[in-house]
């Protein structure tokens, strides 16, 4: 663990199996003690990602450093500092939650009671089940336990993959707010979400499209970089309006948010956008539309890159 | 090494938290044992036989007589006719018929030699083969008797003697089949619990997910997979033990060789299995694979290749050649010469040597194909 070395850096990382291209290119740096998100959807290549940098795949072309040790190299050295939970479950259901915490305590050759207070948190909301077979345990408890297993050692950075896929929303909330008590104490913490509300969760975030990373940044940082006017568009029949919509000129892209669309307006455009979409729509034909300006979110910029 | 210890003792947890397939792996060779020994037997008992005696004199008598006496056969009744010979036999009355020639004991007296027609109902070719093997060294055993009773005297050399083909048992007098699948039995039990059960419970943490946890951990991968050995070593002693007590006190089979060379051929089997189980996980990456390449490209050829149910020296020659691959083959054929013939290990040199070989084979390619990472 020495502070002259990022915690993870990626260097052109590549990842091809057979003729499907996992991760093409990849390149970025993370800050000792952040919480970097790496957001982007099913089949983005995060946990290939993530594999290469827990060691657990090669890439295939371009290098990775995880405190100064090469992922490829010295593959033994960064096995001893990081912690890995990966995106499913994957403790022992027939063994008890402390038999669990103690098994992986011992592989990794650690007193559970040396680092207790690193998972005091956590793992005192699963003390009233500590002689429970993990199987047995919710999913928010199955994910608390998990999370205790892989701190248990103290690692230099924390690699987690989708931590919070299939959690309830309270659990969620929870588990952010322990990363956070983590952070504090001052371990990396990279994790990855399909969640686009949890990258304001992060101090960092990458967004990653189809092995592609579309661009690293804060999630305010990211909102401020988007230079498109927003608009958010209601309406009866939203399924024509998302058409029209597509065919107005000024409008670069439009793509459905919740209960809106959203449009995003060229930068290029003069005028009153709110003013010239309302005239649009209602010259279609289409009544009874409400459309207001916004402020962009950080699926709005990962819509705006990823169109690009 | 600590480690090490730490992986055996969350195996046994495994194995032991699962109380319905410990009770398998223990049970198993018990009703294996029970089933081949009691159920599955091809041995003969209390056959009735009938007997249609066209002379009716000493000898034939004599014959009869021997034949009934002995544990395997009861006499039913005697018949006059060729045909009621055909109806018991068809309506299953009798199993055998004893028809002895006109003039028995005086074609004995002048030839040398008298028939005997020995009548079976061959649609079921196990029981008859039994019925005629049992019913001819009965009569063969009877030869000298025989002589003496019909007052025949060798003349000269030329002359031949009365002379029956004498099938001598070696071994294995009474033909019990608790002999042939004791070292079968043997063979199967470990290969399974040692081959499959090691392979499933390495497959498992595949798929389960653990095993990307331990490989992203400082434990040497190797260590994982050999700490799933020992449980089911420990398991496997444990049935080659209840397998050789069953054998000795429950079907009677004894230990005429050196238990300890016996004991020692079935642990170098055992690493046999293990190494088997090994390579089968180094393959597979889910449970049922590794069930499926252990069940049919493992067990099916220790059964039927091995010489546990079908001699190696009947097959076609092709198959023939392929048995010589199969570990069990040489357990069982070690297990033979050292447990039934009671031979000294130096007969078995050979099978040790192959046994050994292949452990040390398999273990090498299964530590080469261990995986540091996921491919």
């Amino acid at each position: 663990m020495s502070s002259e070395h990022k915690p993870v850096v990626a260097e052109n990382i590549s990842k091809t199996f057979g003729q499907v291209t996992a991760l093409q290119n990849i390149s970025f740096e993370t800050e000792r003690g952040e919480m970097f998100g790496v957001i982007g959807p099913d089949g983005a290549g995060k946990t290939t990602l993530f594999r290469i940098l827990t060691t657990l795949l090669v890439q295939t072309s371009g290098s990775a450093f995880v405190d100064g040790y090469d992922v490829k190299g010295d593959f033994r050295k960064i096995r001893k500092i990081i912690g890995y939970m990966p995106g499913r479950f994957s403790l022992y259901g027939d063994l008890s939650v402390e038999e669990n915490l103690n098994f992986f305590a011992s592989i990794f050759k650690v007193n559970p009671k040396d680092n207790y207070y690193l998972i005091k948190d956590i793992f005192h909301q699963l003390e009233p089940f500590r002689n429970r077979k993990a199987s047995a345990l919710s999913g928010g408890m199955k994910q608390k336990l998990a999370l205790s297993c892989a701190l248990i050692h103290k690692p230099s950075v924390l690699f987690l993959d989708e931590p919070t896929t299939g959690v309830d929303p309270v659990s969620r909330r929870e588990f952010w707010q322990m990363l956070d008590r983590l952070k504090a104490i001052g371990i990396t913490i990279i994790v990855s979400t399909a969640y686009m509300d949890e990258a304001l969760l992060c101090d960092r975030i990458a967004l990653m499209k189809n092995g592609i990373l579309l661009g690293v940044n804060s999630p305010a940082g990211m909102v401020a970089s988007y230079n498109n006017r927003l608009l958010a568009v209601k309406g009866d029949d939203m399924h024509s309006i998302l058409k029209v919509l597509r065919d107005i000129k000024v409008v670069k892209s439009a793509y459905s948010f919740g209960h809106e669309h959203h449009a995003a307006i060229s930068p290029d455009f003069g005028g009153d956008a709110v003013e010239k979409i309302s005239q649009e729509l209602t010259a279609r034909g289409l009544n009874d539309t409400l459309v207001k300006s916004i402020k962009p979110s950080v699926e709005d910029c990962y819509m705006e890159l990823s169109a690009n | 090494m600590k480690q090490f210890w730490v992986f055996v003792k969350k195996e046994f947890m495994h194995i032991f938290r699962d109380t319905r397939t410990v009770m398998i792996l223990l049970l198993m060779p018990v009703v294996q044992i029970i089933l081949f020994g009691f159920a599955l037997s091809n041995e003969i008992k209390d056959v009735k036989f009938a007997v249609l005696d066209h002379s009716k004199d000493a000898v034939t008598t004599f014959i009869t007589e021997r034949i009934s006496q002995s544990e395997y056969f009861i006499f039913a009744r005697d018949i006059s006719t060729e045909e009621e010979a055909d109806y018991l036999i068809k309506s299953s009355q009798v199993s055998l018929v004893v028809v002895y020639d006109n003039n028995f004991r005086e074609n004995l007296v002048r030839d040398g030699k008298s028939q005997i027609s020995l009548v079976v109902d061959g649609s079921d070719p196990n029981t008859a083969s039994g019925v005629l093997r049992y019913a001819n060294s009965i009569i063969a055993s009877s030869n000298e008797h025989i002589l003496r009773l019909s007052g025949f005297t060798p003349l000269s050399a030329e002359k031949p003697t009365f002379i029956e083909p004498v099938v001598e048992l070696l071994y294995n007098p009474q033909m019990k089949s608790a002999y042939n699948f004791v070292p079968g039995v043997m063979g199967l039990i470990l290969m399974l619990i040692c081959a499959m059960m090691t392979s499933v419970s390495i497959v498992r943490e595949k798929e389960i997910g653990t095993m990307e946890v331990l490989l992203a951990s400082p434990v040497r991968p190797v260590i994982v997979i050999l700490a799933k050995t020992v449980p089911y070593f420990i398991l496997s002693v444990i049935n080659l033990a209840t397998i050789l007590l069953l054998s000795v006190f429950v079907l009677g089979v004894p230990i005429t060789g050196s238990i300890y060379w016996l004991v020692l051929a079935s642990f170098i089997f055992i690493f046999v299995s293990l190494s088997t189980g090994l390579l089968i996980s180094s393959f597979a990456s889910t449970q049922v694979a590794a069930m499926l390449i252990s069940g049919l490209v493992f067990m099916m050829p220790v059964m039927l290749l091995s010489g546990m149910i079908y001699p190696v020296s009947n097959m076609p020659y092709l198959l023939q050649v392929v048995a010589q691959f199969i570990p069990a083959k040489w357990f069982i054929e070690a297990v033979r010469k050292l447990m039934i013939q009671g031979l000294p290990v130096t007969s078995v040199l050979k099978e040790l040597f192959i046994m050994t070989s292949m452990a040390a084979a398999f273990t090498v390619l299964s530590i080469r194909s261990f995986k540091q990472r996921l491919e």
